[in-house]
């Protein structure tokens, strides 16, 4: 059954029906909502739910309940999130698994309590110190977080790494209808290595530091193998259509439901522009686009930063076809008719080059 | 022939790494003598810190997780809250729980957060060098006092007892020291009382521990005894600074453990 529902309570709902049983978070806008439905819904769910004192004691609760085998999750927006990096940093080390929900706001510093995109390079660059990867998954609407949050808790526990659900203040509160009738609840996995106390097993330990440098590097070639089997197996997109596109409009997220609004009027006139919309933000979708460029000239980058995003474009491409961008940083979201605008412009002017771009 | 002194089974014979003199060696020995003699060692769950103390998964036979620094007791709630049958307890020194981490102990402790928190004092940053912790002496001389700590510039030695038994979610805190054997045998005692807390269900303990380190302190290991005694306990002074909720008077606990 369709129920009207904000993007931040759907997300709490999700997870509680994905199995996550410790929620520990701090407040911060534009993703209270979340916290608060956690407060109520989690306790009478049998789960735990824990206010912390700030967001570096959030994550460190998340790290603490997934060494001791839970499903367990924590959210925040910008300024948190920079706090959250440490444990992030750590979770991964230790090959614990995590569900880390960042309901993105305007930066940098306090910015803006808007819906942005600015978070991206922290998101998929590993964010925190060290060499490595999280799994970067970015939903676009409401529905789709109940496709999107067992994912999440399915590769955290697959893969023992932090997920990162990289929404925005938009998604976050706007409300949209959604059932939940499709959630299917992650299957529990074996977790041998869960800390229970030495019973019936020789002691364990779950630990980062390895002082012998030669092992350390061993320990993160084992990570890098991890991060490009995840790279081969989990790259997840949408494409809208791109069959007969001369333009492929590149956005994620919010962004994506913004592009579509303005493809829809460029389909209207005659305009081929189609979308591809990355659901992994990391893995990025270059394969994708790498199939995308044999039969497409030009692609338009549409993010809420200064383009940040764009450089994964650029780096998938490898010089290959044209690259438009067009991006609001600070918390702005551009309407649809304004983008449309913008795309028409560099879709006429990609046209007047002609197909040089095209291979 | 009787057997009066024994390394606890759940010591791994391993040397430590500790330097000579220091009372990390004594507190860790007094810690597996505890949960040996309590029968906690399938039930017990270490979260080592970021320190002098990190690598207590080589010496202890039980189940060890390493924390972020100053992040324990936020690790030990994390653990704690999903498996309250074990007896989950933090290892952090005086940086970890006094400075970096004052925020996840005390809210911990705040929380009434059923866990045991083993705090080493002793007065200098151990691992990496000698640096001033937050429980240094005023005057005394680190590497990063070289004049000795100036009150104006650096504030005052935190008072980890004090300030946590003002909070209502503390029920067991108790200041020991181990640079002699009678203090050694009393902080054992401590030890002990507050995993007898926790087994109990009554909330934050904590033991904070004076403990000697000699190398940093540029003090023989004798001298280094002495100075506990002499210069700490003026400003530290021993003691159980907390022992609420519990049933009856505390020292039956210990008799029926012991």
């Amino acid at each position: 059954m369709k129920q009207l529902m904000s993007g931040n309570v759907a997300l709490g709902e999700a997870a509680v029906l994905s199995g996550c049983t410790h929620y520990f978070g701090y407040p911060i806008t534009p993703q209270n909502e979340i916290t608060e439905y956690m407060a109520r819904r989690l306790p009478a769910a049998g789960g735990v739910f824990i206010q912390s004192e700030s967001e570096i004691a959030a994550i460190n609760m998340v790290l603490g309940a997934a060494a001791a085998g839970a499903r367990a999750m924590t959210s925040s927006s910008g300024p948190g999130m920079s706090l959250k990096q440490e444990g992030i940093s750590y979770l991964v080390a230790d090959e614990l698994p995590g569900v880390i929900v960042n309901v993105v706001r305007g930066g940098p510093g306090m910015g803006s309590i808007a819906g942005a995109q600015s978070d991206y390079f922290q998101a998929t660059r590993g964010g925190g110190h060290g060499d490595y990867r999280t799994v970067v998954l970015a939903p676009a609407s409401v529905q789709e977080l109940t496709e999107i949050v067992p994912l999440a808790f399915e590769l955290a526990d697959r893969y023992r790494n932090p997920v990162i659900i990289l929404a925005d203040g938009i998604l976050g509160q706007m409300m949209e209808p959604v059932d939940f009738d499709g959630l299917v609840r992650p299957a529990d996995v074996d977790k041998p290595w869960v800390l229970t106390g030495a019973r019936g097993r020789p002691p364990q330990s779950i630990y980062s530091l390895i002082f012998d440098t030669k092992l350390q590097e061993e320990k993160n070639w084992k990570l890098q193998r991890k991060f490009r089997l995840i790279e081969q197996n989990e790259v997840r997109y949408e494409t809208h259509l791109v069959d007969d596109a001369d333009m492929v409009v590149v956005a994620y997220g919010i962004g994506a439901r913004i592009a579509k609004g303005a493809i829809k009027r460029l389909r209207d006139e005659g305009k081929k522009v189609g979308l591809l919309r990355p659901i992994t933000l990391w893995p990025f979708p270059a394969p994708a686009l790498q199939e995308l460029v044999k039969a497409t000239s030009d692609f338009f980058v549409f993010e809420m930063s200064a383009g940040q995003m764009v450089e994964d474009v650029r780096l998938a491409l490898e010089g290959r076809g044209r690259i438009h961008f067009y991006g609001r940083p600070g918390g702005v979201a551009p309407m649809p008719v304004e983008l449309y605008r913008i795309i028409a412009r560099h879709y006429a002017q990609a046209q007047a080059a002609g197909g040089r771009g095209r291979r | 022939m009787s057997t009066v002194f024994q390394r606890p089974k759940l010591l791994k014979d391993v040397d430590f790494h500790y330097c000579p003199g220091c009372g990390h060696g004594i507190i860790n020995r007094l810690l597996m003598e505890v949960i040996e003699e309590m029968g906690l060692q399938e039930d017990a769950i270490c979260v080592a810190p970021a320190g002098c103390g990190m690598l207590l998964y080589n010496y202890f036979e039980i189940d060890v997780i390493e924390s972020a620094h100053g992040r324990g007791a936020a690790v030990a709630t994390g653990i704690k809250r999903v498996r309250p049958q074990n007896a989950v307890f933090s290892y952090q020194g005086d940086g970890d729980l006094a400075a970096i981490g004052t925020a996840e102990g005390l809210h911990a402790a705040n929380r009434g957060e059923n866990i045991t928190v083993i705090f080493v004092n002793n007065g200098v940053y151990g691992m990496t060098g000698g640096q001033m912790a937050p429980t240094t002496l005023l005057d005394q001389v680190t590497t990063t006092t070289p004049t000795g700590r100036d009150a104006d510039l650096a504030g005052h030695p935190v008072r980890i007892c004090e300030v946590f038994s003002e909070l209502d979610g503390t029920a067991y805190l108790e200041r020991v020291a181990v640079n002699k054997p009678a203090a050694v045998v009393k902080a054992k005692k401590a030890i002990r009382k507050a995993f007898r807390c926790q087994l109990d269900g009554r909330g934050f303990s904590l033991v904070e521990i004076l403990s000697p380190c000699p190398v940093n302190w540029k003090m023989g290991t004798v001298e280094a005894c002495r100075w506990i005694d002499d210069a700490m306990l003026v400003y530290f002074p021993l003691g159980v600074f907390k022992d609420a909720g519990a049933a009856g008077a505390p020292a039956a606990d210990e008799e029926v453990e012991a």
